[in-house]
């Protein structure tokens, strides 16, 4: 586990939303703002609390993480770029023809790349069986998903999340990346989630709220874990999608549409 | 078959720790024995295949190699897209169990019968399709699916079928088995009705024709070569309890097409259609002429 200081996941996390600002702009790929919602939940994850580097990457009591919003799959590779398990070379060929890296992350694509996703309602449930076989192999490993707020929607995540409950599993962590907008509308419009905490609560599950940009109220509610013992954790992280982007910021668009080259540059500057 | 699968789940959990039966919470009076034994390596997810499906292939991502019990058709269905984009996409040592046949459950309606699970199981890339005719070819099936370690799909009967193959046959993933030898012409069948094509093959030498008889029990990766070599004799009839759209039946046939071969082929099997009310397993199977007798005369027409 490595111990980056705040300061520089703050740098860290401006330079991620420039670098995705440009890569996705060059692939004219999409969901730019479902990867700007997450990136200081992953730079705390990566940098503060998962035992989880290059060098130990062939272990398998360690450490895993799983990016069931697969959609942000880019804003995923620009934080492993950071910490070492992808070279740039390789974020630089991004969808390109004839690369590994797709716009969801597939197995073994990379290192640190734990699961396929991209449909959703998977990366729960997968994760689960996981920390099932963590448990049942006597391994002191963590495993965490990021899941968004649209995919819990998705029946199969409450088939696993009642099923996480029922066993007490205080070896999985689920991270909510609760940007409060989904594909075609606001959560409150499309699917109301609300009373969300009551529903984990109600499942067995122990349930903390966070502001989800702030590196110090993330780094704070991680080294909590497991919030109780016998019970899974999962923090609800309040979110902005299109965070940091002043263009994008709680808009629809920022689902659909990247950033033109010829505008590129203006909105760089904008970039906090 | 299903007693056959348990006790030899029950070998190979007791050889390997990672070994895991995860079911749907069925199998009620077959796997409280495996439960008692290796409570660590069984796993009742409730009723929730989906969650099932995806928590066998995190299992089988951290070492685990898990063996997926359910009905057919929950097994495949319902969590299909689980099967497709977590085991298959990511080639994964998850072997699936269906349990029954088309007519297993023959008075609980259609909900519990399984027309098409060859087919769509048979698409996904790198899944074994595998229906064994017999209690002998479930074992030697799931030892194989354990030695393959990737991606399988097994369908077991569950009426207590008897055994047809002698204990030392050869029974591989992929390798059809000759269970008699004939040349006029060939029944190539899977899955339970296995007896009654060995039956009709009895009844036909009465008459003067020799059958050749091939359990196909590998759908996927079918056995051209033994296919091909059924297609010497005049005529082919296959047949299974499955709809005829995409299972042993069209297997064959694109093997033929593809090795551009023209011969005779009547298939046996469900026409494309729901088997509505209500009866026994003999009923339906009457119903669509999968019986010894209804071979027979398929062959006689074939050879006329």
């Amino acid at each position: 586990m490595l111990d980056v200081n705040t300061d520089t996941l703050r740098e860290r996390s401006l330079e991620a939303r420039k670098r995705l600002l440009r890569i996705s702009s060059a692939a004219n790929s999409v969901h730019i703002g479902s990867s700007l919602s997450m990136i200081e939940i992953l730079e705390v994850l990566y940098g503060k609390f998962l035992r989880v580097t290059p060098n130990n990457i062939n272990l398998s009591n360690r450490d895993k993480f799983i990016l069931s919003k697969g959609h942000a799959g880019l804003g995923l590779y620009i934080i492993l770029a950071q910490f070492g398990f992808i070279k740039d070379v390789e974020l630089s060929a991004y969808a390109k023809d004839g690369t590994k890296l797709a716009v969801h992350p597939v197995l073994n694509s990379a290192p640190g790349i734990e699961a396929t996703s991209g449909s959703l309602g998977h990366g729960l449930p997968i994760t689960l069986g996981m920390a099932i076989a963590g448990r049942r192999n006597g391994w002191n490993s963590r495993y965490v998903v990021l899941m968004s707020d649209g995919e819990c929607d998705e029946g199969s995540n409450w088939e696993a999340i009642m099923f996480a409950g029922h066993l007490g599993l205080d070896n999985l962590l689920v991270i909510l990346d609760y940007n409060k907008i989904q594909s075609f509308g606001t959560t409150s419009e499309v699917l109301e989630l609300e009373p969300f905490k009551d529903k984990w609560e109600a499942n067995r599950w122990s349930v903390k709220e966070v502001d989800g940009h702030d590196l110090d109220q993330l780094t704070s509610v991680l080294n909590s874990f497991p919030f109780e013992t016998n019970k899974p954790s999962v923090i609800i992280a309040h979110t902005v999608k299109g965070k940091g982007v002043p263009h994008l910021e709680n808009t629809l668009e920022s689902h659909y549409r990247s950033i033109k080259s010829e505008e590129l540059d203006e909105v760089l500057a904008t970039v906090y | 078959m299903r007693i056959s699968f348990i006790n030899t789940l029950t070998e190979l959990a007791a050889q390997n720790k990672d070994v895991m039966l995860i079911t749907g919470d069925l199998g009620f009076s077959v796997f409280e024995d495996f439960k008692e034994r290796f409570p660590d390596q069984y796993l009742n997810v409730g009723v929730a295949e989906q969650n099932m499906i995806s928590v066998a292939a995190g299992l089988a991502l951290s070492g685990k190699l898990p063996f997926v019990y359910s009905i057919t058709t929950f097994a495949t269905m319902r969590p299909y897209e689980q099967i497709r984009n977590d085991v298959s996409y990511q080639n994964l040592p998850v072997v699936i169990i269906g349990g029954g046949s088309t007519f297993s459950y023959s008075t609980f309606g259609c909900t519990h019968m399984p027309l098409e699970d060859v087919s769509i199981m048979r698409t996904l890339p790198g899944m074994r399709v595998l229906v064994p005719g017999d209690p002998y070819e479930v074992r030697e099936l799931i030892l194989g699916a354990y030695k393959n370690r990737g991606p399988a799909y097994i369908r077991i009967a569950k009426r207590g079928e008897p055994q047809v193959h002698g204990n030392k046959t050869l029974i591989e993933i992929g390798k059809a088995a000759t269970v008699r030898e004939g040349d006029d012409v060939a029944i190539i069948v899977s899955g339970g009705q296995l007896p009654n094509a060995i039956k009709a093959a009895a009844g036909l030498a009465d008459q003067g024709i020799e059958a050749r008889v091939v359990s196909m029990h590998t759908i996927k990766p079918i056995d051209e070569d033994a296919i091909m070599e059924a297609a010497k004799t005049k005529a082919i009839v296959t047949v299974e309890e499955h709809n005829l759209i995409g299972g042993l039946a069209s297997a064959v046939a694109e093997t033929l097409v593809k090795n551009g071969k023209h011969i005779p082929v009547k298939s046996l099997g469900i026409t494309d259609e729901f088997p509505t009310g209500v009866g026994s397993s003999d009923y339906f199977m009457s119903r669509y002429g999968l019986t010894s007798d209804n071979i027979i005369q398929s062959v006689i027409n074939l050879l006329k």
